[in-house]
Order: C-alpha cells, then sequence, then structure tokens
C-alpha cells in the first residue's frame, strides 16, 4: 500500500542501477538474516481495516457515552469543533520540524504565539514550544536546576502532593545522577503545606517543586514558601493546571522560577493518555538553562518580520554530548492544538470555562458533604478537584456507579494505602446539573448495596 | 505578506466560543487567589479559522511536496490513520478508566507491541516513550539497569560512531555515562580495529544505526555486535532507519539488544510540525524485566466463553515510569492501521522500494555531486553539497536554492563526518517522476553553482520569506509576541 | 588567519599573554572563525575565584555552535571582561586585543611550557576539519 511504482517503473529503475531485482539490493544483508518470514496478518484494505479498528473502538465504553468525574492528570474538557478542523489541514500535520525557517513560517508562527499565551497565561516572561507531557515537563525542570548549579546543589526537594506519576518519572530520570538526591518527605498530610514542605530548602537544594491545585485539589499561597526558598538560594518551581488559570492567580505572582504543566486541558482529548502536551516556562534569565525547542522572532533581509527556532545551540544537534537534555521533539500538533483552543476561547472563553469547573465542583463537594455516609476531606480552598471520604473501598463504590453508566473519581489508595477509601472527584465543564445528581444518586444507592 | 499575530488582530470583548449557562447554584469565589489580569487575545471563531488558515499555506509539508530529509523518512501520512485515531471510542476515553472498560485499546496497544515484536526480532516492547530520542533514554537507562544489576558498576563508557546523530550521545550524558567516539573507515563501517581497542570492562556498550547516517548498512555488522558482546557491552540500536530494514532483516536476529522504533519515521504516523512521534522500545530476552513500567498484557487468558482480560503489568525489575500514562495512544493507533494494511508482503515491499528509490537517485546524481562514499546504499545517500571549482558555494546554498524549485532540501550538515553534507531519503511512497524531478533540478542547481553562484547565496527566491536574520533573533531574544506591559 | 607571535595556544583555541605573573586569556582567531557570529557569552567564574588548568572558565555561543572556554593555566582570577555579555560580538571584531575574557594570576608558570607558539598552532590549525 501507498508505494506508487508499476512493473515498468520498476523495471526501467533496475536497470539505470543495474540490477535485476530487488533482492539484489540487499546482498550486504548476512544470508542467513535475509528475507524472514514475518508471522503477522495478511494486510488488509483500507475497508476491512476501518471496520476492524470500529469494532476495536465500539469495545470501549467512552465518556461520550459515559458520565465522568476522574481526573487525577488528564480531563475531560469539551473541545471546539474548530480546533480539529485545523489540525486536519495536511499543512500543519504532515509538515516537518521547521529547521528550513524560509518554508516553515506557519509552523514557526504557530509555537511562537503558543510561546506567547503560555507566557502570558502563567504570567512569567518566556515559555519554550513545549515538553512531551507534564511528567517530562516537570522532570527537566529539576534537571534544569540541577545542572544551573552545576550539581553542587545535589538536593531537590518535592511536595507529596505532587501527581505520583509526577514523581515516578522524576525518580526515573535522576536515577542516572548518582550524586542527586530527591527529598519527598513521607508524611503527606503535614507536608502538603507547601510553607512547611519550605522548611526543608537549605544551602544544598537546588529546587523546590509543588503543584497549584495539588494532586488533591488542595490551593495553597505560594508566596512564603517561595521566599523562603529564594532566602536559601533555592529556585522554586510550580506545577499547573491550565485550566485553572483562567480563574486563579498565576504563579508569577508568587515570585517563582520555573512553571511547568499538563497542557491536555487545552483542546486535547483525551485519548487513553497520549500524545500530551508538557508546556514550560520561565524567566528571561534561566532562558539558556532549560531545554526543548525556542521560537524567537527576527527579519529576513528585506525587513519582514518573521520566525526561526533559536538558542539551537543549547540543543543536541549541535551541543551533542554537552546538551542540556537530549530532547529532539516537541509536541508540535498538540501545541497548535493548545494554540487554536486559547486564541478561540480567549480572556473570557478561559475565565468562563474555569468558573463553570469551578461552581460544578463547588456545588457537587457542597451537596456530597450532606450525604450520609460521606465527607468532604478537602480544607483548602480548592478549583475542580476535590477528596471526600467514602463509607465503603472507593473501587465498591466506582463499581457500582459504573454500572449505571458514571465513572466516578480516582480511588486514592491507589497510589497511598493510607488514603483508605478516598476518592477524589473532578468536576468539568462538560457535567450538568443532571450528570452530578446522578452521581449524588449513585453515591447514596452504592451504600445499600 | 506578513500574518499578523493572534494578539495583533485581537479586539476587545470579541468572543471565539460560548458556553452553556451555569446550571447549579454559584459558589464564593476564593479572592485571595483571584487573578486579575488575564492578557490573552479576544477573537471570533472566524479570525481564529481565517489565521490559522493563513499560518497553514505558509508552510511546505508532505502533502504540498517532496521531502527528502535524510533519516526522517518522510512518508506519505495515509488519512486512513487520521479516521481511525480520531474514532470516538477511542478519543473519548481516560486513561485511568477501570480496565473492563477500555479492552479495545489494550487490545490495540498489545497488537502493536506484538506486532513490533515479530517485526524487529525482539522478545519485548515498551510503548511508553513519547519520541525517540525518549526511547534512546529508556535504553540507556535498560542498559545502565542490566549492568548494575550484575554488579558490575565500573561500565560507565558508551562507544558513539562519529556519524551519529546528536541524540546518542546527549542521551548517554544525560543517563550518566561518558560517551567515547569511534571512527568509521573508509568504506563507512564501523572501524572494526578501533573498535576493539575500545572495547574493555568498563564498556556499558555501543550504540548503533544500522544503516548508519550515510545510509550504508555496516558490512561487518555481526562481528562488531559479537566484538561488543565479548566485552561483555550491550548492543543498542538507535532505528530511526528502519524503513530500510524492514521485512528484509530484524535487528533482533542480528544480535542488538535493544532498539527504539520511530513510529513517526518507519511506520508512517505524521510529524506534526514537530511532533508528536512515538518511540517505543524493544528489547532481547535478557532485558525484558527492565522496561519501564507499565507495559500491556493478558491478565486472563481466554476462555470457551470470554475472550482474554489485557491489562498492564509490572516489569519485575523495571527502570520505573518515564512519563505519564502508558504512551502515544493516538500515534499507537495509527501506526497499528498502517502496519495492519501492510501485512508481511507490504512491508518488505516499503523497504524495497525506499531502498531502490534512493539507489536510483544516487546513481543520478553521482556525476553532478561528490559521493563520498561509492557503493549501494540502503534508503538514504550522502552527497557533498560543495564543488572545488565551484568557490564560495555551500551545502547550505544549494538547500536554500532547492526551495526555489518547490522542493524541500534534504538534511543539511549531517552527518558530521562528511564535508558540507546532504542527505536524501527520498521514502517508498515518492514515484519515479517525482524522483526524477527532483533530480533535475539538483541538476541544473550543480550547474548554476557553477556559473551563476549568486542565484544560489540569495536563495530562496520563492518562498514566503527570504533567508532569516539568525544571529538577530539569537541576540534580541524576542521570544513572545505580546507582553502584558506593553 | 591571525595568529600574534607574542602569545601562547592551546589545543582547545585559547590564547594566553604573560606579563610577569599575570596571563590574560582569550579564544583564538581560528575559533572565533569556527564559531561565527557570537550572539551570547557565560562567565562561569568571578574575581578572586581560583581556578585550575582545564576547568571551564566560560561558555562562548553562537548560532551555529556553543563552546566551552577551557583556562591554559591554573591560579586566581584578577578580573573577567564583563562589558564583553553586551556586546559578545567582539569576540570576532578582536579576539586578541577587546576580545579578551580573563586576567588570571598564574600559579605555576611552568604550565606556559605545554601551550603552543604561534608558529606551532598555525600548523596546528591546517591539519584540522
Amino acid at each position: 500500500m501507498f508505494i506508487p511504482h508499476t512493473d515498468v517503473e520498476r523495471q526501467e529503475m533496475l536497470k539505470i542501477i543495474g540490477k535485476k531485482d530487488l533482492s539484489e539490493l540487499f546482498n550486504v544483508i548476512p544470508e542467513e538474516f535475509r528475507f524472514p518470514d514475518l508471522d503477522i496478518p495478511h494486510a488488509l484494505s483500507e475497508m476491512e481495516a476501518q471496520q476492524q479498528f470500529s469494532n476495536l473502538a465500539g469495545a470501549n465504553n467512552a465518556c461520550d457515552e459515559m458520565t465522568c468525574f476522574l481526573g487525577a492528570g488528564a480531563y475531560n474538557h469539551y473541545v471546539p469543533a474548530a480546533v480539529d478542523f485545523l489540525l486536519h489541514r495536511g499543512d500543519f500535520f504532515t509538515a516537518y520540524t521547521p529547521y528550513q525557517p524560509e518554508i516553515s513560517q506557519g509552523t514557526l508562527q504557530a509555537i511562537f504565539e503558543f510561546q506567547s499565551l503560555i507566557a502570558n497565561l502563567t504570567g512569567m516572561e518566556i515559555a519554550n514550544a513545549s515538553h512531551y507531557d507534564g511528567a517530562t515537563a516537570a522532570a527537566e525542570a529539576c534537571i534544569s536546576a540541577y545542572h544551573h548549579f552545576r550539581g553542587k546543589r545535589p538536593k531537590l526537594v518535592l511536595s507529596p502532593n505532587l501527581n505520583p506519576q509526577y514523581l515516578e518519572t522524576i525518580h526515573t530520570y535522576f536515577g542516572m545522577l548518582d550524586e542527586s538526591k530527591l527529598v519527598v518527605p513521607e508524611d503527606q498530610m503535614a507536608f502538603s503545606d507547601p510553607n512547611k514542605l519550605a522548611d526543608l530548602v537549605d544551602s544544598e537544594t537546588a529546587l523546590v517543586l509543588v503543584q497549584y491545585p495539588d494532586f488533591l485539589g488542595n490551593i495553597y499561597d505560594l508566596a512564603a514558601m517561595t521566599t523562603k526558598a529564594h532566602e536559601q538560594g533555592a529556585l522554586v518551581a510550580v506545577s499547573v493546571n491550565p485550566i485553572a488559570l483562567g480563574l486563579l492567580k498565576p504563579p508569577a505572582d508568587f515570585g517563582v522560577d520555573f512553571v511547568i504543566g499538563e497542557g491536555q486541558p487545552l483542546g486535547i482529548p483525551m485519548s487513553f493518555g497520549g500524545p500530551y502536551l508538557g508546556f514550560f516556562a520561565t524567566r528571561k534569565e534561566l532562558v539558556r538553562k532549560i531545554s526543548g525547542r525556542i521560537v524567537g522572532e527576527t527579519v529576513d533581509g528585506t525587513g519582514k518580520r518573521g520566525y526561526v527556532l533559536t538558542l539551537t545551540a543549547r540543543e543536541q544537534h549541535i551541543r551533542r554530548d554537552k546538551a542540556t537534555s537530549n530532547i529532539c521533539t516537541n509536541q508540535g500538533l498538540m501545541a497548535l492544538a493548545a494554540t487554536i483552543y486559547m486564541s478561540l476561547l480567549g480572556k473570557s472563553g478561559m475565565r468562563e470555562v474555569a468558573e463553570l469547573c469551578y461552581h460544578k465542583a463547588h456545588y457537587a463537594a457542597q451537596q456530597i458533604a450532606g450525604l450520609k455516609g460521606y465527607k468532604l476531606v478537602t480544607q483548602q480552598p480548592f478549583f475542580n478537584e476535590f477528596v471526600i471520604e467514602c463509607p465503603k473501598n472507593v473501587s465498591v463504590i466506582n463499581q457500582h456507579m459504573l454500572e449505571h453508566g458514571l465513572i466516578g473519581g480516582f480511588d486514592l489508595e491507589k497510589v497511598n494505602p493510607k488514603l483508605k477509601n478516598q476518592m477524589l472527584i473532578t468536576v468539568t465543564e462538560m457535567n450538568s446539573r443532571e450528570e452530578i445528581d446522578l452521581l449524588l444518586d449513585l453515591l447514596e444507592e452504592a451504600l445499600h448495596d | 505578506m506578513t500574518e499578523p499575530t493572534v494578539y495583533e488582530l485581537s479586539s476587545p470583548g470579541r468572543v471565539g466560543i460560548e458556553y452553556a449557562h451555569l446550571d447549579v447554584p454559584p459558589s464564593e469565589l476564593p479572592d485571595a487567589f483571584l487573578r486579575e489580569e488575564l492578557p490573552l487575545p479576544e477573537l471570533s471563531e472566524l479570525d481564529v479559522v481565517r489565521h490559522f488558515t493563513h499560518l497553514s499555506q505558509l508552510n511546505y509539508s508532505i502533502d504540498g511536496g517532496f521531502y527528502p530529509l535524510g533519516s526522517c523518512t518522510m512518508k506519505y501520512n495515509p488519512r486512513i490513520n487520521e479516521v481511525t485515531a480520531r474514532m470516538p471510542g477511542f478519543l473519548k476515553v481516560h486513561p485511568l478508566q477501570p480496565i473492563e472498560t477500555v479492552q479495545g485499546s489494550l487490545v490495540v496497544m498489545y497488537l502493536l507491541q506484538e506486532t513490533l515484536k515479530e517485526i524487529t526480532g525482539f522478545s519485548a516492547v515498551t510503548l511508553q516513550p513519547a519520541a525517540g530520542a525518549h526511547g534512546e533514554l529508556v535504553g540507556s537507562l535498560i542498559m545502565r539497569a542490566y549492568h548494575r544489576s550484575r554488579g558490575d558498576m565500573k561500565r560507565t563508557k558508551v562507544l558513539v560512531p562519529d556519524s551519529a546523530h546528536g541524540t546518542n550521545p546527549a542521551t548517554s550524558s544525560m543517563a550518566g555515562f561518558t560517551p567515547v567516539n569511534v571512527p568509521s573507515d573508509a568504506r563507512g563501517n564501523v572501524d572494526i580495529e578501533k573498535l576493539r581497542e575500545l572495547c574493555d570492562d568498563t564498556l556499558a556498550g555501543l550504540m548503533l544505526t544500522n544503516p548508519n547516517t550515510l545510509g550504508l548498512f555496516d558490512e561487518h555488522v555481526l562481528e562488531v555486535i559479537d566484538i561488543v558482546h565479548k566485552a561483555g557491552g550491550l548492543v543498542y540500536g538507535d532505528g530511526a532507519n528502519l524503513n530500510a530494514l524492514l521485512g528484509v532483516t530484524r535487528p533482533g536476529d542480528l544480535g542488538f539488544d535493544i532498539m527504539h522504533i520511530n513510529l513517526h519515521k518507519t511506520f508512517s504516523t505524521p510529524h506534526g510540525g514537530g511532533g508528536p512521534g512515538s518511540g517505543p522500545v524493544a528489547v532481547a530476552a535478557h532485558l525484558a524485566d527492565f522496561l519501564p513500567d507499565p507495559i500491556v498484557g493478558i491478565l486472563e487468558e481466554a476462555t470457551d466463553e470470554l475472550p482474554p482480560l489485557y491489562g498492564f503489568v509490572h516489569p519485575p525489575q523495571s527502570i520505573g515510569r518515564i512519563k505519564s500514562f502508558h504512551g502515544h495512544f493516538g500515534i499507537i493507533v495509527r501506526a497499528l492501521t498502517y502496519i495492519m494494511m501492510q501485512g508481511p508482503e507490504g512491508l518488505r515491499a516499503v523497504a524495497e522500494h525506499a531502498v531502490l528509490n534512493a539507489n536510483y537517485m544516487m546513481e543520478l546524481l553521482k556525476q553532478d555531486y561528490t559521493l563520498p562514499y561509492d557503493r549501494d546504499c540502503m534508503h538514504e545517500f550522502v552527497l557533498e553539497g560543495v564543488w572545488p571549482d565551484a568557490e564560495g558555494v555551500h551545502a547550505l546554498d544549494v538547500a536554500k536554492r532547492l526551495m526555489d524549485y518547490g522542493m524541500h532540501p534534504p538534511t543539511n550538515y549531517f552527518p558530521l563526518i562528511v564535508n558540507e553534507a546532504l542527505m536524501i531519503e527520498p521514502t517508498e511512497t515518492e514515484s519515479k517522476q517525482t524522483l526524477d524531478i527532483f533530480v533535475d533540478a539538483m541538476k541544473k542547481i550543480a550547474k548554476e553553482a557553477h556559473e551563476q553562484p549568486e542565484l544560489l547565496h540569495e536563495a530562496p527566491h520563492n518562498t514566503p520569506i527570504g533567508r532569516l536574520d539568525e544571529v538577530k533573533a539569537a541576540k534580541d531574544l524576542v521570544l513572545c509576541c505580546w507582553r502584558p506591559e506593553e | 588567519m591571525n595568529t600574534p607571535s607574542n602569545l601562547k595556544y592551546a589545543k582547545t583555541d585559547e590564547w594566553v599573554k604573560l606579563d610577569g605573573s599575570i596571563a590574560t586569556v582569550g579564544v583564538s582567531d581560528y575559533a572565533q572563525d569556527q564559531l561565527s557570529d557570537i550572539v551570547f557569552i557565560e562567565f562561569n567564574r568571578e574575581t578572586d575565584d581560583k581556578v585550575t588548568k582545564g576547568d571551564a572558565l566560560a561558555t562562548i555561543e553562537s548560532v551555529k555552535a556553543a563552546g566551552d572556554v577551557n583556562s591554559p593555566v591554573s591560579g586566581k582570577v584578577l578580573e573577567v571582561n564583563e562589558g564583553l555579555s553586551d556586546i559578545p560580538e567582539t569576540i570576532n571584531d578582536d579576539p586578541y586585543e577587546k576580545g579578551w575574557l580573563y586576567k588570571i594570576e598564574v600559579s605555576d608558570p611552568s604550565e606556559m611550557d605545554e601551550l603552543m607558539d604561534s608558529a606551532a598552532y598555525d600548523k596546528y590549525c591546517e591539519g584540522r576539519h
């Protein structure tokens, strides 16, 4: 499939290169390993492929049929129709990395706009062209901080209320740096409070990393923590939910150094976990310390404004073994989706979606708090995720709700055995009042099973 | 025409999309945490659609023309991939949903794991890495974990051929290894004698791209692998050039221990203007336990009444998680769609025609350009973009001039071991017609280089914008189109 | 290529001018030519810092490359040409005079013997690339 050569053309070409048949092209392959039989199914036609994949997709229970109150790092937000239609344009999705800027201004300007929107959303001065996802962006922030101090500050203080997958990813990345020391306090309750976490920052600390709102939904003021950390000479990084920033104070207001996060909520479908979008913003002084592509503005010979990849001397293809990171891709198409999303929603839309999420979540929380047997655990201000304590095991309750077409919140016991019977519920603008009321009914019903 | 930025198009009060009214009683907002300003643009839906449509029209793409970028495998991106990836059953699924509700997606991932194993000749596969470089990192971490599990702590050296992609030494350093250069011989193979000298008990492994970035299959690959294995090292295969080997040979059979695969190169998933990619890693049996966590497996075997239950399994000595969730599912679906439409015969035809196309072009161009390695190539080949009798003309000029002929230039200045390199990879989806047009343009440019070099120096002339001032970009560092202070 | 005869040169393209015990250090004409337009310089050492031969004193960045400036001598930093940060292209225009990077008080003058004179450096550069 997709090979245009006709028999006639093949013969002409073979003649030009002096070969009799195609197999002669592979004489350099050791004979005993040449032309293996691959035990995979024979080719399907396009029609058959579509049918088979349709059957597979049909075997899923997706969130278009089910009601979803699950978040914990990936979110069910509405993706406006215009986003996907624009992504369908072949000039966007079949284009390559913009190494030849003269014929890639579309991609370059879109990334430049992405950088600008993320910078302004987070309140920081600059942003890069993106990382693979929020977890790797967090890992890269830690790496940047570690190398900024040339390994002289081997300690990284990480909030226990970071998304557990981010913590795991950072552990994997830092497993390679023997001299580094990751400090993640065991006492999650006590160290939820960033001010307490700041007590662990000393002159050996390169970075302290927290999440805002945190994994359990809590919002904390980060100003005091940031001041304390800076007094010790350490850098501060914050992982954020970009939708929350439609309403909440941007982390830049607290004086932080790096803002990272998962951009999936910005017009990217959940798609069973990927591809997603990591974003990374920082202060101008630190721009050379961060990894990832960056697009800058310039002019051509006639003075016409244009865009190019810049600061490439930091990157792998030039610096090679001295590069700050090995990253080669950015999430081009996903960054484009987010740029279109943020442009479409704009100032008022981003605020509107944030408020819808906030109010719906708070309504749900208040109502659940009134249910017999259930307790609202979250004490801090929260955005659209909160924790409830259930009278039974979360998996049992979720099983009941699933039978009625509702996907319940995240079972926190899965990531922390101390959080027994605790569920993290997420509400977005996609959840109607009827759905929230259904959730309440099913939570109540689940007690009687 | 300069396309304004979204901020320049903005008009206060404009709205691009409206949402339903709040259907629950509002709660009090947290005053202490409310932001004062939200400096985002205000555009209508038409503004947005028009703006991004204009931007797309400034781009060159595979849909628009030939893209012979060496080692990038710019093959056609089938539309059916876009259909299957967007099926709502796949798209609207949360990664943490109960596994009973996502069996369809798990089967897709399992099938791709199994198929990639069969195609590459390895025992186990992870689909978690987000891109090739990410896969390389996984490979390096597995190498490290393997040696350490055997108490072998002093293996810190990784050998990297001088023709290697920049990610290879960058990844090695990142993983805590010391990359050491291995030179190539005059035929473009790894220099066997120099390799032997470098193989000692501090050797963690060799990172080998085969065919290499010169487009050449190493004539001593079995010996190279054997030397490394005898010294106790592992052989990591950079799978960027796998397109030449589909159905032709399997790296696992040749003796490679680990390999990363680029779904966005070999398996037709779109490049997206720089991503997303997907970089699955395949390993030999002795390394399967170290794969990232989680991979997809069968939790319960099929019975007479029920199909198997698919779920996530945790490799017992896993290097850990390397990103959130389980991998780029949207890219995985596309790659599986492609493979299922190729079948074993189709995959072999892909390699055969990719290699045929490259050799054909090489034969036609070697009279006009210096060909540093004159032997049968695989799916790509390298020319020198410089002539001793065309003073002042460099590969960059040839590249820029090609744009005037409506084509994307080949990869420039890589690999580093060829002077003024032009790395050309046609791929199998390009017809003889297209190749002939490209060859014709290259021949014309070679002539121009000697007779009218100014045409090259001032190129491109026919593109939306001319050569850009990269020095100014790096010095002025304007990285944002609008700041609230403005 | 300009290679003043009163200076000594390192294999990694730094030059040294020794006046008594004070060494002035910079990068050679060959280096600035290879790098092409320099856009940024990052100084890694301050006045009074101790340096050992081989330490990365600075990183010089151009559009196409970034290179470390390795100290050709050991000693103590007396002065840093911080002003270059604003006009890094000075290194391209005048690598030997205005483009000086560091003044170091040498602790071991014998290290100068390990460096090349201008003729040897010229020959060395010819054989490269």
